[in-house]
């Protein structure tokens, strides 16, 4: 089955040795070898990989909209920081007591702003597979309306560049005030554990390299069935000859809505696993500039390609 | 995200025709494109639309298919399918396919892939997400590779394709949709004598099975396929008629020659 | 207050004395009494310095309002080498001195050689009150409705007297309003309900924040529940008056949030104008449109470093300058990466958002990343006060008009002059206008270079309302855009009118919703207009706008 997948496509064969060797070899060199080594792979080296990982991560799900869909999405940095925020309140509600105002039930910039009880929004945030849940629904859900909206009226092209950069701009500004609930401008940090494992050991640093390595293998794989199947098909299509795609009878605005929140969920994941790993999330990851970079990536690596996001995203980085 | 319902079923021309337009007027800035037009496509026609430049030609066919929206008039295909109500995958899904006048084929696709897109299936989005090729649809794929002559190059990306081949590629995919009433704006545009003669043969073994709606500007192309020809004349019907009527016939001579 | 009621009826009986007809008979006696006045002045003590500045008062010299003036803001100093009395104002480490006597400039002097002349407390109060009466019958109408107004803080019998005499000879209506205005708040307090009834009447037109306070009380209850004001008809009066008053002052607001709302739109307009021709005629998407408003800021930063002391001129100069150098840019960009990428937008978006990053880096590498702040010229900063709930500052008013000259220019640009025509020739149809032998090539340079030396006169306008730093762009480029796109690309109206609706949006919405909030609501607004108007307020019509 290797050998038939890797006469298919070299490169992505390539890709995902690449990736695999990484996941395995980081964390083994990082426990195995003593410090002195200069085979050994300090904690902090880890955390950097981890997080070229999840950029590689957010690049292949803008390669999907932008390469193949041909949709310049200039607010894919925004379901990043969406899916960032899902898994930063999980892990705000973790620190517990351990706050600087010892609030067992408020975070602590909350306790700082004198609010009196948790806003409605953040129930459920304490259990981890309710974190996980929102990390996928929030942007797609956010996506889908939006992009439900957008492709229904046929807003096209530059256009849609121009709103989707003034979804990210909006959240930005709604994510900076205080009154949001969302820590305003110093967003969620000083976290202290992950399911009850310290944020900061070694440990937990390799396993979320590990998690976001298999997540990246995961999505590329799986978008690598998506963009071989017909579906993929149709959405090249679309990019090419969209109105002719309709006069064929395929309803371009769903097509694009599936591949649009398909990416959206994707950089949400990519955002959960990026957050953890630095430790902070704020409303600049929500800034415009970010988002363009991003797309920056995916022009450097090569777009329409699946690995020109991956690549892109780490050359930059 | 499941499709919308699409009219689905037989188009009722239990009165003849199946395509009906009446009255219908298009404007863009004030300049009438179309001028309260009549027409009515009987099933299993084939007819050709000429008219000089801005005669109104193209729009027509962007009504039909959904594309521009009529300021007056109604579209009707068959007795009961209100085309104004449907957008351009509903009316492609009730059976109207329609090539276009500049070929747009997907180019980075290839041959066979236009054809397996253009199929008529399931057009929803998950469907499409797990579709398979069936060995009827996959036989029906080489059936009309054969007719469009591209058997050959069946793995060819379409962008390679020479102008001629990606007009029958267009065609091509028109048939794939097996549509009722096939709309082709200058079919053979670009094409060779050889080409040019088999397109003819092509169109007029549809006819009976399919009604189909030519524009065309090359008049010896169009006399050899024609029964009916309906001449437009700013975005009206001038005449209609044989080929012969319509050439003999002082407004239209006077129309394409000017005064 | 300790003056006495001796001192007051003295003063009273200067105060009238000052005006009797024939006292300038004095006139020989004046000159050296003015300068002995002075000598006691600077020399004497606290005591006799109070009857001192009472002769000087007495006598009718054009400078004395100067002198007192300058001793009640400690101006007034004396030479320590001789006692001459002179006028000191800071000036880098010393004073500049002018004679108190005749005005003459004494060049500058060490704070060492010269001495402040003190005041007490009693000296201050009569200062205050003589200067009010002084600057109440002078010949400056401003000056004397100044004194009314200062006047009016400090009211006794005494002052109220002197309001009343005033306003018998006083020839000038607005001076004339000012004095019954104050006069009628007096009256208020009278115990003669007829007399109250008539002052509400005359208050009801003269809308002050004096006025609703003093208006309020006579319709207030006292902590047991009384009316201050006894008497119903008075009330009911006072109640109208202030439902008169309050609808003015509403109205007054509503002009306000309307100037604050047409002042952001000049801004919005200014930085998506100048895109509305780069986008809108040429359909490129110019990402550096930011820094090119940018560079024109520091150009205005740059040249008023250049002149540091003709802020004003250093400011008009900034405006071709500041268009020369973003067209110069602009052209360059053009030239040099844009016009290899026409008909590939998305492309061009990236291309230019590169350039935009290194123009900031290099901002950043010559003028260090930090803002600069950009000094407004005298006539530029302050308020227009047009009441007491009404007043409009300077630089956003002429903001506001600066936007429609440019626009106005813009518009006869693009409409008469041969550039335009090929413009609009070249926006319609390329290879038409190609065909006719218009230099396209040359045609798009400067349309662009237009375009960018618009952006960099928007530049030079928000060095006025905002500091000057690398990031200056960034901050506006997703709102002229977002005006651009609401306006309807290709139509400099739409965007004149986008920016204008956006501005007043803005700040209708800012009152309730709060700043932050009010943005992120237009921007939705927009998000969701763009779904029912894809091409705008104004969008292109026809064929030509389907491709």
């Amino acid at each position: 089955m290797f050998k038939q997948f890797y006469e298919h496509d070299k490169a992505a064969f390539w890709l995902l040795t690449l990736i695999g060797g990484i996941v395995f070899l980081i964390p083994t060199a990082n426990i195995i070898f003593p410090e002195e080594s200069p085979f050994h792979v300090s904690a902090y080296s880890i955390s950097i990989i981890g997080k070229y990982l999840t950029f590689a991560l957010l690049g292949l799900s803008l390669d999907l909209v932008w390469g193949y869909c041909g949709i310049l999405a200039l607010g894919q940095g925004a379901f990043f920081a969406l899916g960032g925020y899902a898994i930063g309140m999980y892990l705000m509600r973790q620190i517990g007591t351990r706050g600087v105002y010892g609030n067992a039930d408020l975070p602590d910039f909350m306790v700082f702003l004198n609010w009196q009880e948790l806003p409605w929004y953040w129930y459920g945030f304490n259990h981890f597979w309710f974190a996980l849940l929102m990390i996928v629904l929030v942007p797609g859900l956010l996506a889908y309306v939006f992009g439900w909206l957008a492709f229904r009226s046929r807003v096209t092209g530059v256009y849609l560049s121009i709103i989707t950069q003034a979804l990210t701009y909006a959240l930005l500004l709604a994510f900076f005030r205080n009154e949001m609930g969302f820590g305003g401008n110093n967003g969620l940090t000083d976290f202290k554990e992950l399911l009850g494992f310290n944020i900061q050991s070694s440990a937990v640093r390799a396993c979320l390299l590990i998690a976001s390595g298999l997540a990246l293998m995961l999505a590329f794989v799986v978008s690598k069935w998506v963009i071989n199947s017909k579906l993929g098909r149709v959405i090249t299509a679309i990019r090419d000859q969209e109105a002719r795609v309709r006069f064929i009878g395929y309803r371009v605005e769903l097509f694009k809505l599936w591949i649009f929140v398909f990416a959206a969920v994707l950089a949400g994941i990519a955002g959960a696993l990026y957050v953890p790993q630095v430790g902070i999330i704020n409303p600049s990851e929500f800034s415009p500039l970010n988002s363009l970079e991003i797309v920056i990536w995916v022009a450097i690596g090569g777009r329409g390609t699946l690995y020109g996001g991956i690549i892109g995203a780490v050359l930059v980085n | 995200m499941t499709a919308l319902a699409l009219p689905t079923g037989e188009v009722d021309t239990s009165h003849g025709p199946i395509l009906y337009l009446e009255g219908v007027s298009v404007s863009f800035d004030g300049f009438k494109a179309l001028n309260n037009l009549s027409l009515y496509i009987d099933e299993g026609e084939l007819r050709c639309l000429i008219g000089p430049n801005g005669a109104g030609k193209t729009t027509l066919m962007d009504v039909i298919t959904g594309k521009t929206r009529p300021d007056n008039g109604s579209v009707f295909f068959g007795q009961t399918i209100d085309l104004l109500k449907l957008d351009e995958p509903a009316i492609a899904a009730a059976g109207i396919g329609r090539k276009f006048q500049k070929p747009s084929v997907f180019e980075k696709l290839s041959v066979f892939e236009n054809l397996e897109l253009a199929l008529a299936t399931n057009k929803g989005v998950w469907p499409t997400l797990f579709a398979k090729l069936t060995s009827i649809q996959r036989e029906r794929i080489d059936e009309v590779l054969l007719t469009i002559g591209l058997i050959e190059s069946r793995w060819q990306q379409a962008g390679d394709l020479s102008h001629g081949q990606k007009q029958w590629l267009e065609i091509g995919m028109l048939l794939m949709q097996e549509p009722k009433v096939m709309l082709i704006d200058e079919p053979v545009a670009g094409m060779t004598h050889q080409e040019i003669e088999r397109t003819a043969q092509l169109l007029l073994s549809l006819q009976g099975e399919r009604s189909v709606i030519v524009v065309e500007h090359d008049m010896e192309f169009v006399r050899s396929i024609a029964k009916r020809v309906t001449v437009l004349h700013e975005g009206s019907v001038l005449t209609e008629g044989t080929m012969d009527e319509v050439q003999n016939d002082p407004r239209v001579i006077q129309v394409y020659l000017g005064d | 207050m300790k003056s006495s009621l001796a001192k007051r009826c003295f003063r009273l009986i200067l105060f009238v004395a000052l005006y009797l007809p024939g006292f300038g008979s004095a006139e020989d006696t004046a000159t050296s009494d003015f300068t002995s006045a002075l000598n006691k002045i600077a020399t004497a003590s606290m005591q006799e310095r109070e009857a001192a500045v009472q002769q000087l008062i007495s006598l009718k010299e054009p400078r004395t309002l100067l002198i007192l003036q300058g001793l009640l803001d400690g101006q007034l100093y004396k030479l320590r080498d001789g006692d001459k009395l002179v006028l000191a104002k800071q000036k880098d480490k010393g004073f500049s001195l002018t004679d108190a006597a005749n005005g003459d400039d004494l060049g500058t002097k060490e704070s060492a050689e010269i001495q402040k002349i003190p005041l007490n407390n009693s000296l201050r109060v009569l200062l205050r009150k003589s200067l009010g009466s002084l600057q109440l019958n002078s010949n400056e109408i401003n000056t004397r409705i100044e004194a009314v107004k200062a006047i009016a803080k400090v009211l006794d019998d005494e002052s109220l007297k002197l309001l009343r005499d005033r306003l018998a000879i006083e020839q000038e209506s607005i001076v004339q309003d000012q004095i019954k205005l104050v006069l009628a708040l007096e009256q208020l307090n009278s115990s003669t309900k007829s007399t109250r009834i008539e002052a509400i009447d005359l208050l009801k037109d003269h809308p002050t924040q004096d006025v609703v306070n003093r208006l309020n009380t006579l319709v207030e209850k006292d902590d047991e529940g009384n009316y201050l004001e006894t008497d119903n008809d008075v009330r009911n009066k006072a109640k109208t008056a202030l439902a008169a008053i309050n609808a003015k002052i509403s109205l007054y607001s509503g002009v306000e949030t309307l100037f604050f709302g047409l002042s952001l739109g000049a801004v919005l307009v200014l930085s998506a104008i100048g895109l509305a021709i780069t986008f809108g005629v040429m359909g490129v998407i110019n990402m550096a449109h930011g820094e090119l408003m940018m560079l024109g800021a520091y150009t205005t930063y740059v040249l008023q470093q250049l002149m540091p002391q003709q802020l004003g001129t250093a400011l008009i100069l900034s405006i071709p300058a500041a268009f020369m150098v973003s067209a110069v840019v602009g052209i360059a960009i053009e030239r040099g990466i844009i016009r290899f990428l026409y008909g590939r937008p998305l492309e061009t978006l990236l291309a230019t958002f590169g350039v935009s990053l290194v123009l900031q880096q290099t901002v950043r590498s010559i003028f260090s990343p930090l803002n600069r702040s950009v000094a407004a010229p005298e006539w530029m900063s302050g308020t227009l006060q047009i009441n007491d709930f009404l007043s409009l500052t300077w630089n956003r008013l002429y903001i506001l008009i600066f936007c429609l000259l440019v626009f106005m220019l813009l518009l006869q640009i693009l409409k008469r002059t041969r550039l335009g025509l090929e413009v609009r020739a070249v926006a319609q149809n390329r290879n038409m206008a190609k065909a006719m032998g218009i230099p396209t090539a040359w045609v798009d340079a400067m349309t662009f270079g237009l375009g960018s030396g618009i952006a960099g006169v928007a530049g030079v306008a928000l060095s006025q309302i905002t500091n000057v730093g690398p990031n200056l762009g960034q901050a506006y480029i997703v709102d002229s855009f977002m005006v651009v796109v609401f306006g309807g690309v290709g139509n400099l109206w739409g965007t004149l009118l986008a920016g204008f609706s956006l501005g007043i949006a803005n700040k209708l919405l800012e009152p309730t919703a709060g700043a932050v909030l009010a943005k992120i609501l237009v921007l939705v607004f927009i998000i969701l207009f763009i779904q029912k108007r894809p091409r705008g307020l104004f969008p292109q019509k026809g064929r030509a706008a389907e491709g």
